[in-house]
């Protein structure tokens, strides 16, 4: 295994990963719930009374983020290399993966591993070990 | 209340998935690359979210409302059953082709990233199956 240490970046990933505890926190401690973000957008597509306005906020404030960011810093660039028919199929793997397995990297590996859940920890084993499977395929086996 | 703090909350993650460079697809194949150079950024921000949410998590699960009141909707001990392996199988299938899991695709629609917009549809697409399937099921 050969570390990229000029990609590593230690302490911003620390820094953000104690913005996303703090919002999983907050949302615990203040509304009683998980910070399962397949799972807040995945109950839209099942509409009840009552249900759907806090769904909304969450998802709205997530996707503010990068306005908020930019008032004070201009925004990293993102890079997306998966071609327009691998984004599809990843689209529609992650959707109904994450619905059937209840719950994706925010719900089962954040606040999941907090809980210490057997659940969430093997569906992080779960869907980590399928990641780094697809990864060494696509990179190493068959170089697309 | 209830909803401003859920927008915020939102909002807080959102940053956090940005500061912490996730919302940056190359960065997560970065390290579910083990074989090739390895950017183990990913497993810090797990680590530095789990440390918070630990006690936030110890605290919650004490409680019968939350500080605002409302119900809590912690989840019980469920089984580790099929279901919960092969969904998760499948979403770490997508999440290594493209980089996106649904937060940070989320985030990309936020930036005005056409390629985030386009996996986000599938995604959606793909959860509206899943309620399809399911309902159907259901009914039997």
């Amino acid at each position: 295994m050969h570390i990229n240490w000029n990609a590593f970046t230690p302490w911003p990933a620390l820094a953000g990963g104690l913005l996303i505890g703090v919002a999983a926190a907050m949302f615990a401690l203040l509304n009683g719930r998980i910070a399962g973000i397949s799972g807040i957008l995945g109950g839209l597509l099942r509409p009840a009374r009552g249900d759907v306005a806090w769904r909304a906020a969450f998802i709205a404030g997530l996707a503010a983020a990068p306005l908020a960011y930019a008032v004070f810093s201009a925004l990293p660039a993102v890079q997306i290399d998966a071609g327009d028919g691998t984004l599809v199929i990843a689209g529609l793997l992650v959707g109904i993966g994450t619905r059937y397995g209840s719950g994706c990297t925010s719900g089962h590996g954040v606040c999941g591993l907090s809980r210490l859940s057997l659940r969430s920890l093997t569906a992080t084993a779960a869907f980590m070990g399928a990641g780094f499977a697809v990864v060494f395929v696509v990179r190493h086996l068959f170089t697309l | 209340m209830a909803l401003l703090s859920s927008l915020l909350a939102g909002l807080v993650f959102g940053l956090g998935l940005i500061v912490s460079g996730m919302a940056n697809p190359a960065k997560v194949l970065g390290f579910l690359d083990l074989a090739g150079h390895w950017d183990p950024s990913l497993a810090l921000v797990m680590g530095g979210a789990v440390a918070v949410g630990f006690f936030a998590f110890l605290v919650a699960k004490k409680r019968s409302r939350s500080l605002l009141g409302a119900e809590m909707k912690l989840p019980g001990a469920g089984p580790v059953d099929r279901r919960l392996v092969a969904g998760s199988v499948l979403f770490g299938m997508g999440w290594g082709l493209a980089g996106f899991c649904p937060g940070p695709a989320l985030v990309g629609l936020g930036m005005g990233e056409p390629k985030a917009a386009m996996f986000v549809i599938a995604m959606l697409a793909g959860m509206a199956l899943f309620e399809l399937i399911d309902k159907r099921r259901g009914r039997r």
